[in-house]
């Protein structure tokens, strides 16, 4: 597979959509299924938007992906598309209002500024999850990376195994649920949100303090692991912002040292 | 950006050559400037040499095919005045040559009497590792070295967007372990420390051929084992002791080891079987080799590991 590129240097200027998916409808609505295996990025995105907006199809399902980048990226409708395999990076991006499935794992930044919907990845995802996430649900069933929700403004990340270094940098607004052990640096400099822990902790970021666990946070725990399968750890530990940083002008000498 | 590959097999030689050469074309994306590969043949008493006596960026003024066959005599000249017994000179480029010879002194002295040829640089040295560098992408270093079909147990490989230095072989990866036989290093990042490092390694005697941050890691590395540290200590210091953010790659006469920063800034995805394992900056390398469906992870930040063949 040769990706032209044209003076400007844009990747695939003139690709078209391939019109390779088959059909079916039926009285519940149509669903659609197309063989990636053959195809460029462009040439898969053209295809999933045709069947998507133009067809109106509303179940899509994407064979052999073959962790192929920038995937599913900006689809603002709702539907529900099946990725049959892996994404690499940048996958799912910028979507509203879409159900994506993935059914292997995910590269670097899946669900990258999502506003709504649902993202479940069946394995392991990058670094970078579920980052700027504005809401929706991003849910992996495996382990994540490093700096998962950085900059998250919104919406729910669920992590059934483990997660890296600097989980919920600077967290803004949402929640996040890891099941496993994170790694250092948890809840550096976040403004305010909530991330629940079941595993083991390796330190703490900037200014992130821990809870008290309330009774409306062992609601929310248990729905969300309910709705998704994902069977709850022994218990969990919540952690939120200290707010000794929301004033910069007047710090104490200590403070300015967290910071600096 | 960079995008580093590495490969062992557990079970028996391959064609890494082929293997390599699929694996960072299909991340050409990444670093378009230059290729290079360390590929570990069948070991043998000779030991191998790659060397350059200029670079191809270089303008070819009047002289320069003159010139470069006097330096390759100069070479043959050397090898041979300081007791190496030539078994084969081939080029494969006018500025690029590997040889083989039998030697038993110490590889330092041997390093540095042919480096003292102008232009030379030793690209490799070892029973085993063939470090081929050039400029341009993967498919076309692999057809101008002839790199299809060369068999061997493990290989690592470095697509390069030049970043920190300049375009040409100097800059680019992989860089020798000057002058440990058979080790050789791939990088993806940015060395932050790299002047404090530079300069204390040279006044342990080390020698730099370019001004690109990764060659530090090779030559850090090299230093540590020669103090007696093992690969595995060597590069679990290397996480408290270079600044900036790195993912490595390093490979010795039978391992390939990986490291990673603290703050796991650069990626690395990674696949692990009874039959091989293979690693890469991004999956769709990993997937050029092994065409199925793969369960893969990355690993995470301040990980060190290492295979064995």
């Amino acid at each position: 597979m040769r990706i032209s590129y044209d003076a400007r240097g844009l990747a695939e200027p003139s690709a078209q959509a391939p019109r390779t998916a088959t059909v079916e409808r039926g009285a519940d609505g149509a669903t659609a299924v197309f063989d990636a295996a053959e195809l460029t990025t462009r040439q898969i995105n053209l295809e999933l938007r045709r069947l998507v907006y133009d067809e109106g199809i509303g179940d899509v399902t994407i064979l052999n992906p073959g962790a192929k980048h920038s995937i599913a990226v900006g689809i603002l409708a709702r539907c529900r598309i099946t990725i049959d395999g892996s994404l690499g990076y940048f996958g799912c991006g910028l979507i509203d209002g879409p159900e994506i499935r993935i059914k292997g794992r995910v590269g670097w930044s899946v669900a990258e500024n999502m506003m709504s919907g649902v993202v479940v990845v069946d394995k392991n995802a990058g670094s970078l999850t579920g980052a700027a996430l504005r809401g929706g649900d991003v849910v992996v069933r495996g382990d994540v990376g490093a700096r998962s929700g950085i900059d998250q403004k919104g919406g729910t990340i669920l992590v059934g195994g483990n997660a890296g270094t600097m989980t919920g940098f600077m967290l803004q607004r949402g929640r996040q649920v890891i099941c496993g052990n994170v790694g250092g640096g948890l809840g550096d400099s976040m403004y305010d949100g909530a991330i629940y822990v079941g595993g083991k902790i390796t330190s703490l970021g900037v200014d992130c303090v821990e809870a008290e666990l309330t009774a409306d946070d062992g609601e929310f725990l248990a729905r969300k692991l309910r709705i998704y399968g994902i069977e709850p750890p022994g218990a969990f530990r919540k952690f939120v912002c200290g707010r000794k940083l929301w004033n910069y002008d007047n710090l104490e000498p200590a403070e300015r040292k967290l910071v600096l | 950006m960079c995008g580093i590959a590495g490969i062992i097999h557990r079970t028996g030689p391959g064609d890494i050559g082929s293997e390599m050469t699929r694996m960072l074309q299909s991340m050409k994306h990444r670093g378009p400037d230059s290729s290079g590969f360390a590929l570990y043949g069948q070991p043998t008493d000779l030991l191998v040499m790659r060397v350059k006596l200029a670079d191809p960026s270089e303008k070819r003024d009047i002289g320069w095919a003159e010139r470069l066959e006097r330096h390759r005599d100069e070479v043959e000249h050397r090898l041979a005045k300081i007791g190496a017994m030539v078994d084969v000179l081939h080029g494969d480029q006018d500025y690029a040559y590997r040889v083989t010879f039998r030697y038993s002194g110490d590889l330092k002295p041997l390093a540095d009497y042919i480096e003292d040829v102008p232009g030379c640089e030793v690209l490799s040295l070892g029973h085993s590792l063939e470090i081929i560098k050039d400029l341009s992408d993967a498919e076309s270093v692999a057809e101008r070295y002839k790199l299809t079909g060369f068999t061997g147990t493990h290989a690592i490989g470095h697509v390069r967007m030049a970043t920190e230095s300049d375009v040409d072989i100097s800059g680019a990866h992989p860089y020798w372990a000057y002058p440990f036989s058979d080790i050789a290093v791939v990088h993806n990042g940015q060395l932050t420390n790299y002047h404090m490092w530079r300069r204390r390694l040279e006044r342990k005697g080390h020698r730099f051929q370019s001004e690109c941050d990764s060659e530090i890691i090779a030559v850090y590395l090299a230093q540590k084992m020669d103090d007696g540290l093992s690969l595995e200590t060597a590069m679990k210091q290397s996480l408290d002791e270079l600044d900036g953010v790195f993912t490595y790659l390093v490979v010795t006469a039978d391992s390939l080891g990986m490291a990673k920063d603290e703050m796991a800034a650069k990626p690395l995805v990674l696949y692990e079987s009874p039959e091989l394992v293979a690693l890469a900056s991004e999956e769709v390398a990993i997937r050029a080799v092994l065409g199925r469906e793969i369960d893969t992870y990355d690993p995470y930040e301040r990980e060190v590991l290492v295979w064995n063949r």
